[in-house]
């Protein structure tokens, strides 16, 4: 990896993985058809885009109870977005603890080539057996810290330092919350390069619940990251992730190469995805929340169903969860949580009658 | 009845082998003769020595060399080591009780399935997701059919030790193989979280079944209930944290309900902290197996020299 360079003629270019069919899992509950990854996949790569992941949005073996089940199991939805694909790489997320080994075999066997490894903030040392298995199998390497927020630059640059020590061959900086805004997205960043170096590359991952996705990630480029994530349309988990698009239309008019047309990127979101989705990620009430208190994103709908299931209100599931510190997978713990606040909405209007 | 107490060595002096030496200092079944481990420096063989236990840092070797050897045996190593050390200790007539992954002998939960294997020469004590979650399903499953369970386990950061991170695949292949084996689903899931929270979170399990569209849902409720009290007999903090929650069937479920089931481990606090429920849970679990498989040998033992019955042996539980 070379420095930024101060001729504008020569910036080095920043690769863009797209995770609509991944993170934006989650916006579709889980519910993608064989039909539709191959036709975002094709758009895809016909834009250039040169990583493309595909998965349940918690990865490998995602297809739960706890998380919500697949439409479709995720090594056909691979295997078919491999047969779409010219150009890009297809890239599968696992979540040591709810994925394993054999699930990534699995779907290196189907032609994924590119292993994304995720592990809360400050538990990297979980992921060393699978960053080992996929560098045996030849697969490129990422590791993604999630929740990011939850500590500062120096613990993180830490913990990407065991993933890498374990095989990373990039680090991203997960704002898996949506929480960082902008330099405490590009301190982690910089902490990261500061520790590894050229041993690795770094990545962003960003999130838009208090609407700093793209922002972060022009920062996280300034700092040396050479890698970002975005979705199309922003289909991702609480009020999605960084547009795809639009980080393509910003680096190109920044002058960065990203080998993405934006052209293409835009027809791509307007005519391939927007009629397949049920309904553009958005910052409401509940997105925003997740991003001032610094809960997982993916949390949304999960708890939209419990405060139905509950007649409570979602944003105040989420308050609560991010208030007891509960990390990404525990997705349980909102219908916990649901049920405490049902209960003192009970005991409350008791109170209110003049039950003491 | 001190003299009809079972004999017993802990090999494995760290965190879970001392947890478990105080549970079983309580047993009135089990006196644990020996703490055996391989360092000479050892905080667990000074912490075993002094509560009134032999120990000794020259490790199996030492154990097998002396003059009696030990009823049972608890090894709280490795799953590498259990693999050396089990035909050692079959060959030796030591039944063993295997704290570790290496799964040689068939998995136990005290309270679901040790009434068969009360004379196997080594049983597994599965995983500590297993043993807090397993019961549940199998409550679930002796009611009606449960096609698939799902377990989440989270435990603190900091109770999860460099064993469990080196290999967390273990965790989860072992328990949903037990989940299936053992709890009776057809089909199993384990899950298990890190959450690094201060102060460091309970441990909480979630089990989630697939039932019938149409069951009985107050004879699952009370099935679970029935066996949250069963195993609170040896883990007291084992609780519900809510009534037993019933979904109705949904299409993406294969048209099947669901039961949800939360639950929290605190544990006792002997010698690792009450957060730590998924270290007591597995330790307790322990020695509830070494409490039973000693009074069942005792009961052999009664029975075949004729000279109590088996009621007298039964009498002391």
């Amino acid at each position: 990896m070379t420095d930024v360079s101060t001729d504008p003629a020569d910036k080095p270019g920043i690769r863009i993985t797209d995770s609509t069919l991944r993170d934006g899992s989650h916006a579709m509950a889980h519910r993608f058809s064989e039909e539709q990854v191959r036709a975002v996949v094709h758009a895809l790569d016909a834009a250039g885009v040169q990583v493309i992941e595909v998965t349940h949005g918690d990865g490998l073996g995602g297809s739960s109870f706890n998380y919500g089940f697949s439409l479709v199991d995720d090594i056909q939805l691979v295997k078919a977005a491999v047969e779409e694909a010219h150009q890009a790489k297809i890239a599968v997320l696992m979540l040591p603890g709810l994925g394993i080994v054999d699930d990534l075999r699995r779907a290196h066997g189907v032609g994924a080539t590119v292993a994304r490894i995720a592990t809360h903030c400050t538990e990297a040392d979980v992921s060393r057996q699978h960053f080992k298995a996929a560098r045996e199998l030849g697969m490129e390497t990422v590791g993604f810290l999630m929740l990011s927020h939850r500590v500062g630059p120096e613990k993180l640059a830490e913990q990407a330092r065991i993933m890498v020590d374990a095989g990373a061959q990039c680090v991203y900086v997960v704002d898996s919350a949506g929480a960082l805004v902008l330099s405490d997205a590009q301190a982690r960043v910089q902490a990261l390069i500061d520790e590894i170096g050229t041993q690795a590359q770094v990545g962003f991952h960003g999130h838009q619940n208090l609407s700093m996705g793209v922002a972060n990630s022009v920062l996280a480029y300034q700092a040396g990251a050479r890698q970002v994530d975005g979705a199309l349309l922003a289909l991702g988990a609480g009020a999605g992730n960084s547009p795809t698009e639009v980080l393509a239309a910003t680096f190109d008019r920044l002058g960065i190469p990203t080998g993405v047309d934006v052209q293409a990127t835009l027809a791509a979101a307007e005519e391939v995805v927007k009629p397949i989705i049920p309904r553009l990620p958005h910052m409401d009430r509940s997105s925003i929340v997740q991003g001032y208190a610094g809960v997982y994103s993916s949390f949304l709908l999960h708890a939209e169903r419990a405060a139905a299931r509950y007649n409570v209100p979602a944003h105040e599931i989420l308050q609560r969860v991010g208030e007891a510190g509960y990390v990404g997978g525990q997705e349980d713990m909102i219908i916990d949580i649901a049920l405490q606040l049902a209960e003192e909405r009970d005991l409350g209007d008791l109170a209110a009658v003049g039950v003491r | 009845m001190s003299t009809s107490k079972a004999t017993a060595a802990i090999v494995g002096p760290g965190n879970i082998g001392t947890d478990l030496l105080a549970k079983l200092l309580r047993s009135e079944h089990v006196e644990v003769q020996y703490m055996i481990g391989v360092d000479p420096a050892s905080d667990g063989l000074a912490r075993a020595r002094s509560m009134g236990v032999e120990t000794s840092h020259e490790g199996v070797d030492w154990l097998l060399s002396r003059p009696t050897v030990p009823d049972l045996v608890f090894e709280a190593t490795s799953a590498y080591a259990h693999q050396a050390n089990a035909p050692r200790y079959a060959e030796a007539g030591m039944q063993a009780v295997d704290l570790t992954p290496a799964a040689i002998g068939p998995f136990v939960c005290p309270p679901v399935n040790l009434d068969f294997h009360l004379d196997a020469p080594n049983v597994n004590m599965i995983t500590c997701g297993g043993q807090a979650t397993i019961p549940i399903v199998s409550a679930v499953s002796s009611v009606v059919d449960v096609e698939y369970a799902e377990i989440v386990a989270s435990i603190s950061s900091r109770s999860a030790g460099p064993g469990t991170r080196a290999n967390i695949d273990e965790f989860t292949v072992t328990t949903r193989r037990a989940i299936e084996a053992v709890g009776g689903a057809t089909r199993g899931k384990a899950i298990i979280i890190l959450n690094p929270v201060e102060p460091p979170m309970i441990m909480r399990d979630t089990v989630f079944c697939s039932i019938p569209a149409d069951c009985d849902r107050d004879a699952v409720a009370a099935a679970i209930h029935d066996m949250v009290t069963r195993v609170q007999e040896y883990v007291p903090g084992y609780t519900l944290r809510a009534e037993p929650q019933f979904d109705d069937p949904r299409e993406i479920w294969n048209g099947l309900a669901r039961v949800a089931v939360f639950l929290e481990v605190l544990g006792r606090g002997d010698y690792l902290p009450p957060y730590a429920g998924n270290l007591d849970i597995i330790t307790a679990s322990s020695a509830r197996v070494g409490e039973l498989l000693a009074k069942a040998r005792a009961e052999r033992t009664a029975q075949s020299s004729g000279t109590t019955t088996s009621s007298t042996a039964g009498a002391t539980a």
